[in-house]
Parts: structure tokens; sequence; C-alpha cells
């Protein structure tokens, strides 16, 4: 193949070259069979040519071995391709632990990007290398697709639920970015590009003009804390705690375990700390009473839903105390 | 050289002229006649559709058209190519003329059943087309929610509602075929007597029956949450746009092998008469109609790994998917197999079935590639994934149908058609196809999205070689249409068995048929495909140079 | 045409050599028939159980709307117009024209009145603003729930959490697990919000402020009428071809050993009343 005439959009990422190897399997199973029966098409073809009308063929004794060998092959071929495939893509489902995560909302027709220090971007993505990117997602409307060839990932998202995808760039350079579910009229114009900068850079573009910088997630939500009232019934360590508070301390809430009023035990995650904000009574924390927290759903838009989450995951600290706990239940 | 068709008797075209003998007709003949001319006519408006949009194609810009109309005219090319032409194509115009033949029954089991399949098919052509003339539909074939349902402002119902009634023409040709393999079989046509080509009408005619209903249920609320509001896709509404997704999938899945067993038949029979040996292995080719048959109901989730899908159903689809694909490898080796130490002869349907079995073997292939999970999360949505479809549809689907039509035309016309412009109309088609779809793989692996209408400049030259290969199929396809209409009306008279073949169709009627198909009722004595019989050589035929 | 000799009866077609291969076909045909029927309506119950799952407190707060005495007498209606329907099968298999019209007709009236209650039903829905799209309203159901607080006990969230606190006032002795009713406060709290609440027409529950529906409850709702329209589509259809049939046999169409299509209207009418005996209980007795 001619140089300029590329294949294969470039590898920005270990999972990307990945994925290459395993297409790479694929061709070379295809090109395999292709060829093989292409060739045997041709040979019969001319070495079989019927060379009168009288021409006539004996019946011929037909052996099993064909059909056997002919699905017990393909099988393993195919099984490898399953298993590999399977694998590589479970494997890459969760995120690290150090990922930094970038908030994505599709909506008709273009892609917004929020990153944690609150810079944001509209058909534009910068990341630094060599560092996890988790992609929490949403849309507004319809059905969207991110995609992000250089990178082999591609997710959906959707109104009314948040979907993930990460990925880790090795290899500073640009890739296209796409729109990859069809959404309306300008859904081919739903694209843009994702810039992978050395840390130095991105730090750099971070910081610098540009793309409209406002609140951070974590500022906007914080905010939000206050006006909305939840300071009114959670501690956030900004004030000298009461045992009389309804509802429990979030500081190091995020991540930690809790048991529930009805036995179960889960970790506190965005899904939780979404749900509870929505719907309060779904899944309480033991002790703390029910019917207490008003929802509010419909009061908040989803990127204010998220700022309110962002701030909440900033909340470092400790765990509450058994007697701020009983505090609460006491009455 | 010439020898005149002996004409027994008035012939079922000659029978009756008059155009209500036509419309009115209980004659399944004359009813496939009637779907071969109404799906050349779609035919030829979702091939507009695709002139019109590769046309754009070919720079990177928008030049010729609208967003809008781009978007209306990919969202036609689909329904038109998928519900009025693939599938119907092999059944209702090949099945329905010569499954009776085949079988040695007089008629269908239900023929005016038969005769109302059409109506209702046209009806639902109509409204389409109705819909097209309102201003088009924008939403892909796939119509995905809640875009459908609520953001897309054409004329989705009218599209939807015409794509729902022929659904039904769809479950009452699958009815009559089921019942007529099992209830009119002559005397002696066991089941593993049966041409291949029946095996396949058979497993396609399940499916049909079996599947279609939930398109239909499926099409029935989202006119309903579009038409009144009542949310069930609608996410705004609590409803779920992947349970959509499941639902249409669960049909548009099996439909797929609703669209290409029936060409598998096909090609079964024409590998039997142009190697003058039977098709190697037949009992796993007509077993392998019927596993696919079934297990394509339970991989529709293959088309959904990116959706928020669960991983662990994902997991199971990619398996099933694999598996399915077990049955098609087991027939292209055989179709292989059938042509070693056979006779070979290369007349125009042979060329098509060749060509079939390369292409389809690519598109096949191809088609692993989107079953492997992280493979498919870069490639869904792709070029690769139209590359693939239009492979198996187009290089397998309709030129199958062709290679069908080619074959069974002396029998169905009485005429012959130019041998040379054939062949030459095929390789046309098999060059342009492949020009066309083939750079189509390569740009999907480097990420060209599909249903784009403008795109980056680094893909333009692989559109224009589409565009370019597109050209030269149609051009290929046009004189398809040209001979074949020479052929109608000014055609050589065949004579009987002008191929020579094994089949009740072939041996023991006339060319072309009499209404009632047979003289006396044939008895059967004789497994399928036996070539050595001396008596289908009959002098007529050998003395056709 | 045909070198037939016509030994045959004059009902057969010509294309069937023997009654019995007609008659195999026709019948394998009318099942052929009814299983794409049962797959048509497993997609509408697999949006069902869908959606069942995700949303149970919807789902019983809308059941809470329909009337099960309704429904009940539906059902009893339909089996017994399954009855008449073998009663008429038999007088065609006896060759007594009189018997199949009578049966018939009595089939007829059955399915009316089960469309007429249904009628009933379906006005009462659309005047408590029970249909779906631009005037819904969820008063009514808010207000049903309201009267019966206590089956939602077990459901959390889902926009029904205003619900609980009505259950306090009469039966938190019934309630298990680890609630607390707690202070005056609380109850004086309770108090303040049920006032304020407006009084629809709902069995004397005044709806608090923040009544809210249960989500999903758009979704119940436009199954219920899909589910039911469908049904009840399919019993107009069935009434529609009775009237033909009644016709063909005034006309002296059949006699004992060729009447296909009463045998074929007895297979549709049966399974129609079996896809109602599925309704009901799943949308009615939940």
């Amino acid at each position: 193949m001619n140089f300029s005439f590329p294949t294969f959009p470039e590898a920005q990422s270990k999972y990307a070259e990945q994925v290459d190897w395993l297409y790479a399997y694929l061709n070379a199973v295809t090109f395999f069979f292709t060829i093989l029966v292409t060739v045997l098409i041709v040979v019969f073809v001319t070495k079989y040519k019927r060379k009168s009308q009288d021409d006539r063929v004996p019946w011929q004794h037909e052996g099993k071995w064909l059909e056997i060998t002919g699905s017990v092959i393909p099988f393993f071929l195919a099984m490898v391709m399953f298993f590999w495939g399977a694998k590589l893509h479970f494997n890459n489902r969760i995120a690290p632990e150090d990922a930094m995560e970038i908030l994505v909302t599709g909506k008709q027709w273009m892609w917004k990007v929020q990153h944690p220090n609150g810079k944001r971007e509209i058909n534009e993505l910068h990341v630094p290398v060599n560092q996890p990117i988790k992609l929490t997602m949403t849309s507004e409307d319809v059905i969207h697709s991110f995609y992000i060839p250089n990178l082999r990932i591609k997710q959906d998202v959707l109104f009314g639920r948040y979907t993930r995808v990460w990925f880790e760039a090795d290899k500073v350079g640009n890739s296209h970015l796409f729109c990859a579910e069809f959404c309306g009229t300008e859904h081919s114009a739903m694209v843009g590009t994702v810039y992978i900068m050395s840390e130095s850079d991105y730090q750099a573009w971070l910081t610098g003009e540009g793309a409209m910088a406002g609140d951070s997630p974590v500022e906007a939500g914080e905010k939000l804390f206050s006006s909305l009232g939840c300071i009114g019934c959670h501690h956030n360590g900004t004030q000298p705690e009461t045992p009389a508070l309804q509802g429990p301390s979030l500081v190091g809430a995020f991540g930690r375990e809790e048991e529930m009023n009805n036995g179960e035990k889960l970790i506190v995650d965005e899904d939780y700390l979404l749900e509870s904000i929505v719907n309060p009574n779904a899944k309480i924390v033991k002790p703390y009473r029910e019917n207490i927290m008003p929802t509010f759903k419909g009061q908040v838009t989803e990127t204010q839903l998220m700022q309110l989450i962002e701030y909440i995951k900033s909340l470092k600290g400790g765990e509450q105390t058994a007697e701020q706990k009983t505090g609460a239940a006491g009455s | 050289m010439a020898t005149a068709t002996a004409e027994h008797h008035e012939n079922y075209l000659t029978e009756l002229k008059t155009i209500k003998s036509w419309l009115l007709t209980l004659d399944h003949k004359r009813v496939g006649l009637l779907y071969l001319f109404s799906i050349v006519f779609f035919f030829l408006i979702g091939g507009t559709a695709a002139a019109l949009f590769r046309l754009d194609l070919a720079t990177a810009e928008a030049d010729v058209l609208s967003h809008e109309t781009y978007n209306k005219l990919f969202t036609m090319h689909g329904v038109v190519m998928i519900f009025f032409f693939l599938v119907p194509s092999v059944p209702a115009v090949l099945g329905n003329f010569l499954l009776p033949l085949m079988l040695g029954a007089k008629d269908v089991a239900f023929p005016r059943l038969n005769l109302a399949s059409w109506y209702i098919f046209m009806i639902g052509g109509t409204f389409t087309l109705v819909a097209v003339l309102m201003g088009g539909v924008d939403t892909g074939w796939t119509f995905y929610t809640p875009y459908s349902s609520t953001y897309a402002n054409t004329n989705v119902i009218m599209a939807a509602l015409g794509v729902f009634i022929t659904g039904f023409s769809s479950i009452l040709t699958g009815v009559n075929f089921v019942v007529t393999v099992h209830k009119m079989r002559c005397p002696g046509l066991t089941w593993f007597r049966l041409p291949l080509f029946v095996w396949s009408l058979y497993a396609t005619s399940l499916i049909m029956v079996l599947g279609t209903p939930v398109l239909a249920i499926t099409i029935f609320l989202l006119i309903l949450e579009r038409g009144l509001g009542i949310g069930v896709f609608d996410p705004k509404l609590g409803g779920d746009p992947v349970l959509f997704q499941h639902m249409f999938w669960f049909y548009s899945h099996p439909a797929v092998y609703i669209m290409i067993l029936p060409g598998f038949g096909v090609i079964s029979d024409v590998m039997a008469c142009f190697s003058r040996k039977r098709v190697y292995g037949y009992e796993f080719v007509a077993m392998s109609s019927m596993a696919i048959a079934v297990i394509g109901f339970f991989v529709w989730g293959h088309h959904m790994f990116v959706s928020s899908q669960s991983i662990y159903a994902g997991m199971v689809f990619s398996f099933l998917t694999f598996l399915v694909g077990i049955p098609t490898a087991i027939k292209i080796f055989n179709w292989t197999a059938t042509m070693f130490r056979g006779s070979v002869w290369l007349e125009a349907p042979m060329l098509y079935a060749l060509g079939f079995i390369g292409l389809f073997l690519i598109g096949g292939l191809t088609g692993l590639y989107l079953s492997t999970m992280a493979l498919d999360v870069h490639l869904h949505d792709t070029y690769f994934v139209v590359a693939h479809f239009h492979y198996v549809m187009v290089g397998g689907m309709m030129m199958a149908w062709l290679c069908g039509v080619h074959f069974w035309w002396p029998k169905m016309t009485g005429r012959l058609y130019s041998a040379y412009w054939s062949k030459m109309s095929a390789i046309l088609v098999f060059a342009g196809f492949n020009f066309t779809f083939f750079p189509q793989f390569i740009m999907g692996y480097m990420g060209m999205p599909r249903r784009y209408h403008i795109y980056p400049k680094e893909f333009e030259v692989f559109h224009q070689m589409s565009t370019l290969g597109a050209s030269i199929m149609g051009l290929g396809l046009l004189m398809a249409l040209c001979y074949f209409t020479h052929s109608w009306f000014r055609g050589e008279k065949a004579t009987q068995n002008p191929w020579y073949a094994f089949g009740l169709e072939w041996t023991h009627t006339q060319t072309p048929p009499i209404t009632h198909n047979f003289e006396e009722d044939p008895v059967v004595t004789r497994e399928a495909y036996d070539y050595e019989d001396e008596s289908i050589y009959t002098n007529e035929d050998k003395a056709r140079a | 045409m045909s070198a037939d000799h016509h030994d045959h009866p004059p009902y057969q077609a010509h294309h069937f050599d023997s009654m019995e291969q007609q008659n195999q076909s026709s019948m394998m045909g009318m099942w052929l028939f009814m299983a794409q029927e049962i797959m048509f309506f497993g997609g509408l119950f697999a949006a069902y159980m869908a959606y069942r799952f995700s949303y149970p407190a919807a789902w019983v707060a809308g059941a809470s709307t329909l009337d099960v005495n309704l429904g009940f007498i539906n059902t009893l209606v339909l089996i017994c117009s399954s009855f008449t329907v073998i009663l008429m099968v038999m007088a065609a298999r006896k060759g007594s024209d009189k018997g199949i019209m009578g049966w018939l007709v009595a089939t007829m009236v059955l399915g009316a009145a089960f469309l007429g209650i249904k009628y009933v039903e379906y006005t009462g829905k659309f005047d408590h603003h029970l249909f779906p799209g631009k005037n819904f309203d969820t008063h009514y159901v808010m207000g049903k729930m309201a009267a019966h607080p206590e089956k939602y006990a077990e459901f959390k969230g889902m926009g029904i959490d205003w619900v609980h606190e009505l259950v306090g006032h009469e039966s938190h002795d019934h309630e298990s697990g680890d609630k607390h009713h707690g202070s005056e406060d609380d109850h004086a709290k309770e108090g303040a919000h049920g006032d304020a609440g407006d009084h629809g027409d709902h069995g004397g529950h005044a709806l608090p402020a923040d009544a809210t529906a249960p989500l999903g409850i758009a979704l119940y709702f436009g199954l219920y009428f899909a589910m039911t329209g469908t049904h009840a589509l399919h019993m107009v259809i069935g009434i529609g071809i009775g009237i033909w049939l009644l016709v063909k046999t005034k006309r002296g169409a059949w006699c004992s050993e060729y009447h296909p299509y009463i045998e074929y209207f007895g297979l549709y009418w049966h399974f129609v009343d079996i896809v109602w005996i599925f309704l009901f209980p799943l949308l009615y007795l939940i």
C-alpha cells in the first residue's frame, strides 16, 4: 500500500493498538478464505470445463469430511475471534481509579464538554497524554454517539441516563471526533477534534485563554448546595456539625460503603447521588428517616445535577461519628 | 438449427390477455410476474435515490443536495430497497412462480390469499410513495427513537404505515408457502428429494410468519407514540428508546435471513445445473437453512453493542452470531465442492452464481468483524457496516436474484435473452459492485461514519471510487433491463429445457407452462439433482446448438 | 380448462387433489396465522413486562383506576362467548344451519356486550383524563393512590413518597421494617401538608401539595390502551367476520362435512378470548 494512502487511522492509545491487532487477525482469516475459495473456483471452472453436451458426470460418493472440517475449523477460528474480542472489550469497561473525569453532553447538533476545572469547550476535547480519562456523558434530546476513531472508542449517549467510556492516550496528536448515531439534519456537522497534548501543553491550554471559562463544576455545585437548601440537612464541612441534622453528612461520603435502611449495602457513586436528589426515598442510609428530603426533580437541570454531584465528590473527609448518627435518629 | 417450440396448448401467458385477467388472476405464475414488475419499479426508485446521493457524496462538501434532502434520500433508499425489493425479491417473484411447479402441484395452497398478498404489498408501497411525495422521511430505515417519535418533522407515520401494511403481505406469503410445502407435494416427493430452493423457501417462510408480526407491533407502537403522544419509547415520559431498538432488531435481524436464504436456494439449484452434478452435501445444505432460521432469532443484540445494552447480554449475542455463521460457511464449501469433478459451463446464471459465492463470502466474513465486540465498538455506524451489508445484500442477494431470473427466465417467458449481453452485464455488475463497496471497508476502519452528508476531505478519494463504481454497476443493471425487455417482446423462443436442468419445473411442464401446470400429476421416483438421468436431455433440446 | 371429471365435491378447489388435502391445508394455514398473532401480541406483552419491572409502583397505581368488577364481567362474557362458539361448531358438524346462525348471533351479541362494557370503561378513562397525550392528567390516579396508600408500602422513590405519609394515619401497625413515625413535630408537618392539598374526585383523601404521579404512569396507560385497544380491534374484526358468516350460512354455504370458515372462526374467537384471559389479570389484578 502506498504510504500516502492510509488504511488505518493512527492508533493513539495502547488499547487502539490492541484493537488493530485483532483487526489484523480477522483480516488474515478473511484473506485466507477469500483467496482459497476464489482459487478453488477458478481452478475448478477451468479444470472441469464442460467439453461437450454429452458430458455426463458419474455419481460420486461424498464423504462427510468436508462438512466436518468445514464446520470445525471455522468454529475454532471464530471462537478465537469471540474470546479475543469479548475479553478485550470486557477488560476495558471500567476506568481506573485515578481517571480524570470529563463531562460530555450531546445535543442537536453539538458536543458540549466540561473539564474538572470548569473550562468548557464545544465540539472539541483537549486531553493530556498518558492520563486515564473517563467521559461521563448524557444527551439533552435524541440518541447521539461519541466516537473517537484514533482511540477506537465509541459510546451512545441517551437522555435521562449517564453512559461512560474511558481511554488513556499515549501519542500526542489529533483525532477526529464524530457523532456516530443519526440524530437529524445536522448529524454530519456534529463533528470536531480531539487534541491529545503533552501534560505541559494541556496545563497551558487549561489555564489559558480560549474556550469559555466559568465556575468549575465544583464551584457551581457549591453555590447550588447552598441556594437549594441542601446545606440545611447535610453537613458539608463548612460549618459546625450538629447532631440534629436530618440527613447524613456528605463529607467523604462519595466512594464510601453505606448500609441502607433495608439492609442493602452499596457504594455511594454518581448514580446513587443522582437518584437521591431526584428520588430521595428510593434508598436511604441507615438510620435516617424517610419522607424528610424533598425531591428536586424538575427543579434542577441536567448540568446542575452534574455540578452538585461534582461538588459532593469534592467533599473529602472522615467518617461520621456514631454519635452524629444516633443523634439524628433519636428524636 | 432453430426448432419451433411445440405449442401444444395455450400457455399461462397467452390463454387470457385482458387486464382484468391479470389483476384478478389466481394463477401463482401470474402473481409472480405481477410481483416482478412491481419490485423492478421499486428497485428503480431506490436506485435513483442512491444515484442522487452518491453523486453528492463524490465531493466532501454539500453541493447537490441540502442536508434534509440527503437524509431523506438515504432513508428512502433503505426503506424501499429492503421492504419493497429485497424481502419480496426471490420469494414473491421466483417462489410464487416456481414453488408449485417444483412440487408437482397445480397452484399454491391459497391462491386467493396469494393475490391478496400482492395487493397488500402494493397498498403498502403506495403509502410509502405518498410519504415520498409529501416530502419524504429522514429518520433512516431504522426509525430510531426518540428522533423518529418526537423530534423528526417529516412524514414518519405515513412511511411507517407503508411498511406496516407491506409486512402483512410477507406474513401471508409465508403462511401460503409453508402449507404448500407441507401439503401439496406430489406422490414420491419426500422432504429429502426436494430441490434445495424449496428448502430455503420453507426456512424463509417460517421466519416471515414468526418474525414480521414483531415488526408490526413495533411500528404500531411507534405510530401511537408519534400520533397520540403515548410515551413508550420516549425517555421524557419514562419510556426506553433502547426498548425500541430491541423490538425493532428482533424482527430486522431475522429479516436479513428472509432476504438471503432464498438466494442461497437459487444458487444451489444453479450450481447443480451448471456443474451437471448434485449439490455436494445436500442434507447439510438443507438443514443449514433451518439452523440459520432458528439461530437467527437469537442474535439481534449484535446491532446494539454500544447502545448501553448490558455487556453480558452483548457477549451472549456475540457468541450466537458466530454460531450462525458456521452453517453459512458450510454452504460456501459445499457449493464450491459441487464443481469438483463436475462438468462446468459458464452461462449468465452461472456467472452470477460464482460471483455470488465470492462476494457473499467477503460479506459474510466481514460480518464476523462486526460480531467481535471490541472491533464493533470502533466499526459500528461507520462505512464498514455499510460495505458489509451491501456485500451480502447486493453482492449476495441481488446477484442471487438476478441469477435466478436469468436461470428461470426461459421457463417463465418462453424466450431466450442475448447470451453475449447477459455475460457483459454480469461482468459490469460484478466489477462495478466491487469498485463501489470495497473502498467503503477501508473508509470505515478509518472512521468515516455512515449517514454523513458532508465529511472530512481525506475520505474523498474513497467516495469518488465508490461513486464511479456505482455508475458502472448501474450501467450493467440498465443493460439487463434492456435485454430482458427486448427478450420479452422479441426474444428467440426457448426450447422446453434450454439448460437441460433437473427439476419438475423443467422436465414435466411446457415452456412456458400451461395454466394448470401439469397435464398429468407427476410422480417422483428419483433423488434431487439426478443429473445422470438421460431423460432430461430431450431431443428437442439437443437439436438446439 | 382442466380435464377433471367433477367427481369431487363442488366445494373442493381445483388445485387440490382431495378434500382431505384441502381441509388439512386450510387448518394448517389457520394455525400458522394463530402463531403469528401470538408473536404480534407477544411484542406488546414483552413491552409490558419490561416496563412493569422498571415501574412497579406505577403499575399498581394504574391498575387501581380499573374497575375489577367490569373486567371480571367481561371475562365471564368472553368465556360464555367461547362456549357459544363451541355450540356453533357442534351445530355445524351436525349440519344445522339454524344452529349455526343462532349460536353465531349469540356469540356476536356477547362480543358486542364485551365491547359495550369496554366503551363504558374507556369513556370513564377519558373523563378522568387518563388517555396519554396532551390531556393526560394524573389527579385521578393520585386520588386513587391516596385512598389505598398501604398498597405502595414496598415501593421507594418513584415519585410516590408522599403516599407513605398517608399510611401513617391509619395503619402504621401494618408496617414492617424500620420506619419511624416519630415525633409530634412530624405529625404536625403531615397535617399541614394534608390541608393544603386538593380535593379531587378520589374517595375522600385530600391530596398533599407535593403529590406527584408515580414514574412511568403514562407508560402504564399507554400500554393499557395499546393492549386493550388492539384486543378490542380484534373483537371488532371478529364480529365483522361473524356478520359475513351469517350471510354465507343463510345462503346455504355449509354442510355437515364442509364448513371450514365456521371452524376457523371458532379458532379465531378462542384465540381472542385467550388473549383476554392473559390481559385481565395482568392489567386488572396485578
